[in-house]
């Protein structure tokens, strides 16, 4: 099916299931233990050795030597594969640094060897007697000194300008030339990367822990060097991804190599201390910024240039996009430039260029408003625009930032805001903040097979994932509104590499595109089942089980009578993204107190309004964006990967070191939903909030310190120490 | 006060950093014995879930590894393997401590509950419902340490055992909002479903709701 | 991990006797920080002498008016102890400002003591360490140094101790009771206990070989205001950048113990007849000597702000 006229009514509208705050399907199993993940499938397959792996213990040079005589004399070692073992292997498409390193190591704890033995213990025993000898090359860390040296990315439209922008920001009035940087951040997903890999014969069962299925089975095939078709990935429960596991890492190639060597399933997880070196990570930045605005307020010039860094092949974090549509202004500028680094891989991480961007822009939006004198509530509001800046012919398909301002600021009771520094409530300064949120909504094709069994129950196959996200539980909402009946008798599959390609998790696409793959299945099992069963399937009605035509009213599963009905689809999509803008709209309000002696800043409300079309399930929505927001507040208080830049690794390659919040510096959130749908997203008229929650939020925190002590820090994450020698003095 | 300079890796630390890394992926290994013991290996009885189990283990095998890998337990996960994100949690002898890092070997005769214990699909334990009904989970893996953690919370306020947010040391130990917060806080949830953990515990805790925000 | 035999000992005497006796042999209570580095291979014994049957789970009161802590009694015990509430809060809410409480009810009071240090560059092992491998060199100096030592580090170690009981237990005039392998007792006043790192900054304690902690002993109850403040980015379950053990006096007079700046808990007692003056005096004694990297220079004005802090809060 493909959508390229605006949805019009069809059955989704009916909202007797989705857009109602169900109870997830999948929660009985999870908060019961019983969700099967990755490293965990010892009922699908027996006999399972360990694998554990070795890194490099350089950022970047040569293996000079390997001895691993002691390691393969080590109790219960059953293989060892090292780059020099597994022969050719090619980089995935989806990966910038090789999986498995050596000779050449191209970034610390990049992997150097797998060894598989009996028991885990023995695994990693063996691996700590693997010898390698190394010769040191130079490399590049420190991206404020590489700054100067980036370049202009081949890919994704680095540079825009509309208008004049040095001109109009020369001759404007008021105006904003800052610095902000962003640090390294790691996803740090509850579970570790990890799989279990079994071959029969020259084929491969993959049970792994992966967002996006189809690239995964492509890119293992690819590295491997074997046919496509001989792949198959599993991955039904995922214990969080945020864009780390959005494509395959070493922890599922060297399975499947330790696999072979072996000649028995294996299994490896990444240990958590060996992750954050080994894996990708958000890519620090440096920003700059430049705002001009008449006396009234009105912005003439906006100018966003971000640098990055990565390995060689790599890319940047593409941190100025929503500077391109946020606010109105007639002479625009952005520019993105990438500077080569020796560090782990830069990439996706939950919103990547948008978390980052807008802890930049949101501050400078913060101080220029402070400059003018107006409310920032009231400065984003004179600066909306209802077009896309660059091409006014082009307008969003909705945007309703304004309201989700002014609800905002009624609901916090932000009139109550005083100026820096005023508010005291015991020992702590209580400030305000407040910050637009926004990210793009995007469109993914997605494929879903449906069938209606002989019980009536309706099964939904897909490789659709589900990251925590939700999925489980819109795909069944969406097949029980389709096919009419209770979210009880819909049974969901997903993340298995055998079933129709879906948008998968990521970049907020997952919900909206998934359930219309799933709308789109259905349509056609409406018309099989109301074949099977002599009806007209234009004026079928599905509901409570049964399908009526006129007085006629026969039961469901009677279609399924002589066997299950079957029908697949994809959802594809047409112009309308191209004719419209289509984009998700926040606002984020916080309250944060600072500590008057020591500068400990802790976190007293939290309020998003969010408008991000239909809410397709607003209990898990809702979480969806809570959940976005404790990132973001991780990301402005404590989230950083520091850059040993001598060696050039994250030192704090631990939960330990590298922190992120805990309940006790979340309070009570409370998210609300602006009443829409869009017509121009899909047949679902929803778009995605998983990333919109993370939006914004950072700056809302960053903003709230500021109203709370007067002292602007403009280097994330703003920590104690750099507000303490700023602080009021006491008495 | 003398200032400890910023120093850049003199030549010499470069050459000693590249001379450990020289050693050994596991530098510890300098210097121990060429041969490598096999593992040691001990029998052990507790008790999980009610049952009695007895195994033959590697001395090395945490309790984390015994209920997962041995007893294929899978409810309680590996999340750090350092104690420092809570997904391990299980409750032994009425506490709740992190399974990764206890031996196995030192659990002799000791009881054990991990989250297939309190409740299952089927008949969900109050605290798992109450995580179901408010969504205090998301893609579900530190869920069964929040809920056993929460479990024993619950317990251990009840006992009148303090918190680093208790206002008085001396007075009962008052159940609050923030009481949860601070003795949950072992229990990392990277999803960020904090707030809806709080409002199920609270739930399934009943009585007054005191204390908000910070 | 490296093989290991494991044992449970039967008495303090014999368990000291064992690992006296063989240099791979390690003492194992609650293991919350052993088994974190034995998985990591900075602690690599062959033996593990379990010490959880030697009974040494009790808080008694002493001949002079004080409280006998038994070595294994788990820190959240200890915390709990109603005498411990009542007569050294500055303990309790040290221990409760640690860790979590799962870490708690395993972690006992002489593995507590023996805590090793946080610094990244001692966890990495492909980072060279005077610590792990004596004269190996410090990767951390000249590194990432927020949360390392200003007070009494040298060109060989900036670690700090990451104790926060320790920290109390200095404020307190605890003293740690030990037995030998030939059934020799001895007690180490808390402030000999922990030492600098000097050029030997492998050697932690002034503990010998095979000695075992079989109680650390509380002085009679001294009054005043106790508080700990324990400061941190994250509000809970993290260790400290900066942490003040204090018990004020009505005079304005008494003790101040500071954490999460050395090798070990660091009070200067002649310091403290500063307090009355306020914060910024008695900092002045304290943190003389300091020597700091611009990325902790300001452990030294947050110490003296939250000692400030403690002094404004004992004064009510």
């Amino acid at each position: 099916m493909k959508f390229d006229t605006p949805a019009t009514t069809n059955p989704i509208d009916q909202l007797k299931v989705i857009g109602k705050p169900l109870d997830r399907i999948d929660g009985p199993l999870k908060t019961t233990g019983r969700a099967p993940y990755a490293y965990e499938r010892h009922d699908a397959i027996p006999d399972i050795a360990y694998g554990y792996v070795v890194g490099a213990a350089i950022a970047k040079g040569r293996i000079t030597s390997m001895d691993l005589s002691r390691a393969k004399a080590a109790p219960g070692v059953l293989a060892i594969v090292t780059a020099a073992e597994a022969g050719k292997l090619a980089k995935g498409d989806f990966n910038t640094a090789m999986l498995l390193g050596g000779p050449e190591i191209q970034h610390y704890h990049q992997a150097v060897a797998i060894v598989v033995a009996e028991t885990f213990e023995q695994a990693r025993a063996a691996a700590g007697l693997v010898k390698v000898d190394y010769e040191r090359a130079k490399g590049t860390f420190d991206l404020a000194s590489a700054k100067d040296g980036a370049t202009k990315p081949k890919d994704g439209g680095p540079d825009s300008a509309v208008g004049d922008f040095e001109a109009a920001f020369a001759a404007a009035p008021v105006k904003l030339d800052e610095t902000y940087t962003t640090p390294d951040q790691g996803h740090a997903m509850m579970e570790p990367h990890a799989s279990i890999a079994a071959w029969k014969g020259d084929k491969l069962s993959l049970w792994t822990s992966n967002q996006m299925i189809a690239w995964g089975a492509g890119d293992v095939a690819k590295t491997l060097g074997v046919p496509r078709e001989n792949v198959r990935l599993m991955s039904p429960f995922i214990g969080g991804g945020f864009g780390g596991k959005l494509f395959v890492r070493a922890d599922a190639i060297l399975a499947a190599l330790g696999a072979k060597a072996a000649g028995r399933p294996v299994k490896v997880a990444l240990t958590r201390p060996f992750m954050f070196n080994n894996t990708t990570h958000r890519p620090a930045t440096i920003q700059r910024i430049r705002i001009g605005t008449d006396r009234a307020g009105k912005i003439t010039a906006i100018g966003h240039e971000s640098w990055s860094g990565d390995l060689p092949g790599g890319g940047p974090e593409t941190a100025v996009q929503q500077t391109r549509l946020l606010y109105a202004g007639e002479n625009r500028m952005t520019k993105t430039r990438l500077a080569v680094l020796d560090l782990p891989e830069g990439n996706a991480m939950r919103a990547p260029g948008e978390a980052p961007g807008l802890m930049a822009l949101e501050v400078a939006v913060d101080e220029l408003a402070e400059k003018l004198g107006i409310d920032p509530v009231e400065f984003r509001v004179l600066n909306d625009t209802q077009v896309d800046p660059e091409k006014p012919s082009r307008p969003f398909s909705q945007r309703r930032l304004n309201e989700c301002l002014r609800t905002g600021a009624d609901k916090f009771g932000w009139s109550r805001r005083a100026k820096p520094g005023q508010v005291r409530d015991g020992r702590w300064l209580v400030g305000m903040g407040v910050a637009a949120a926004f990210r793009n909504n995007l469109v993914m094709k997605s494929a879903a097979r449906v069938r209606l069994e002989t019980s009536g129950v309706v099964t939904v196959e897909t490789d659709m994932t589900d990251i925590g996200t939700g999925s489980y539980t819109i795909i069944a909402q969406t097949a029980a509104e389709m096919m009419g009946v209770p979210l009880t008798r819909v049974n969901v599959r997903l993340g298995d590499s055998s079933f129709p390609v879906s948008a998968g998790s990521g970049g907020q696409w997952g919900a909206n595109s998934s359930t219309a793959g799933v709308y789109a299945a259905c349509v056609k099992l409406r018309e099989a089942v109301a074949g099977k069963l002599g009806l007209d399937a234009a004026q079928a009605q599905f509901a409570d089980g049964r399908v009526k035509v006129g007085n006629q009213s026969l039961p469901l599963e009677q279609a399924a009578a002589s066997g299950p009905v079957t029908a697949e689809d994809f959802m594809e999509y047409g112009d309308l993204t191209k004719t419209h803008q289509q984009s998700t709209f926040g606002a984020h309000f916080v309250e944060v107190g600072v500590d008057a002696d020591t500068a400990e800043i802790r976190i007293r409300r939290m309020l998003a309004v969010c408008a991000a079309g239909r809410i397709l399930n607003p209990k898990s929505a809702r979480s969806q964006v809570i959940g976005a927001m404790v990132m973001g507040a991780g990301a402005a208080l404590m989230e950083e990967l520091v850059v040993d830049k001598r060696i050039g690794f994250f030192v704090n390659h631990d939960l330990a070191g590298y922190e992120v919040p805990v309940h006790a510096d979340i309070p009570h959130q409370e998210v609300i939903f602006l009443d829409e749908t869009d017509p121009m997203s899909s047949p679902m008229k929803a778009k995605g909030v998983g990333e919109l929650g993370i939006c914004g939020v950072g700056a809302a925190v960053a903003n709230a310190i500021y109203n709370a002590t007067g002292v602007r820090v403009r280097e994330y994450p703003v920590t104690l120490d750099k507000l303490l020698e700023k602080m009021p003095v006491l008495a | 006060m003398a200032i400890l300079e910023d120093l850049q890796l003199s030549r010499r630390e470069v050459m000693a950093t590249g001379a450990a890394v020289g050693v050994a992926a596991a530098p510890g290994a300098a210097g121990a014995a060429p041969v490598e013991p096999g593992p040691s290996l001990m029998k052990v009885s507790f008790t999980v879930n009610g049952q009695r189990q007895t195994l033959e283990l590697d001395t090395r095998t945490t309790l984390l590894d015994a209920l997962r890998e041995h007893l294929k337990l899978t409810g309680s996960k590996k999340g750090c393997d350092h104690g420092q994100c809570g997904a391990c949690t299980v409750i032994v002898d009425g506490r709740r401590i992190n399974s990764c890092l206890s031996l196995a070997v030192m659990h002799e005769g000791d009881e054990v509950t991990t989250i297939e214990g309190l409740g299952s699909p089927e008949k969900l334990h109050p605290l798992q419902a109450a995580f179901v009904r408010h969504d205090g989970y998301q893609c579900g893996y530190c869920t069964p340490g929040q809920i056993c953690s929460a479990k024993a919370v619950l317990d251990e306020i009840k006992a009148g055992v303090p918190s680093h947010v208790t206002a008085d040391l001396n007075a009962k130990v008052q159940f609050s909002e923030d009481e949860l917060r601070e003795r949950m806080s072992g229990n990392i949830c990277r999803c960020g479903a904090y707030s809806n953990i709080v409002a199920a515990v609270a739930e399934v805790a009943g009585g007054p709701i005191l204390g908000k925000g910070a | 991990m490296r093989a290991f035999t494991y044992e449970r000992a039967k008495s303090p005497r014999e368990a000291a006797a064992a690992v006296a006796a063989d240099p791979t042999a390690r003492f194992i209570a609650g293991g919350t920080n052993l088994l974190d580095l034995m998985k990591l291979e900075i602690e690599t014994p062959a033996r593990l002498v379990d010490v959880n049957d030697l009974k040494l789970d009790e808080i008694t009161p002493t001949k002079d008016g004080g409280l006998r802590i038994g070595a294994l009694v788990r820190n959240t015990d200890l915390a709990a102890d109603k005498r411990v509430r009542k007569d050294y809060g500055v303990l309790s809410r040290a221990l409760l400002a640690g860790a979590s409480g799962q870490l708690r009810n395993k972690a006992t009071t002489a593995g507590n003591l023996l805590q090793r240090t946080r610094c990244p560059y001692f966890y990495d092992t492909n980072m060279p360490c005077n610590k792990r491998t004596p004269g190996a060199g410090c990767a951390a100096i000249g590194g990432f140094t927020r949360s390392l030592a200003v007070l009494g580090a040298s060109e060989a170690c900036i670690a700090t101790h990451p104790s926060d009981m320790a920290v109390a237990l200095r404020v307190l005039d605890a003293a740690v009771e030990t037995v030998t392998p030939d059934g020799t007792e001895r007690s180490i006043p808390i402030a000999e206990f922990h030492r600098l790192p000097g050029q030997t900054p492998h050697v932690e304690t002034a503990l010998a070989r095979g000695e075992l902690i079989t109680a650390v002993t509380l002085p009679k109850p001294i009054g005043g205001v106790h508080a700990y403040r324990k400061v941190r980015d994250r509000a809970s379950y993290a260790f400290a950048l900066v942490s003040v053990a204090s018990v004020i006096h009505k005079d304005g007079g008494g003790r101040i113990a500071l954490g999460g700046v050395a090798h070990k808990p660091w009070r200067v007692e002649a310091a403290e007849s500063s307090l009355p003056r306020g914060a910024k005096a008695v900092s002045e004694g304290l943190l003389a000597g300091a020597r700091t990297t611009t990325q902790n220079a300001f452990k030294l004005t947050l110490a003296e702000r939250a000692i400030g802090a403690a002094v404004t809060e004992a004064r009510g």
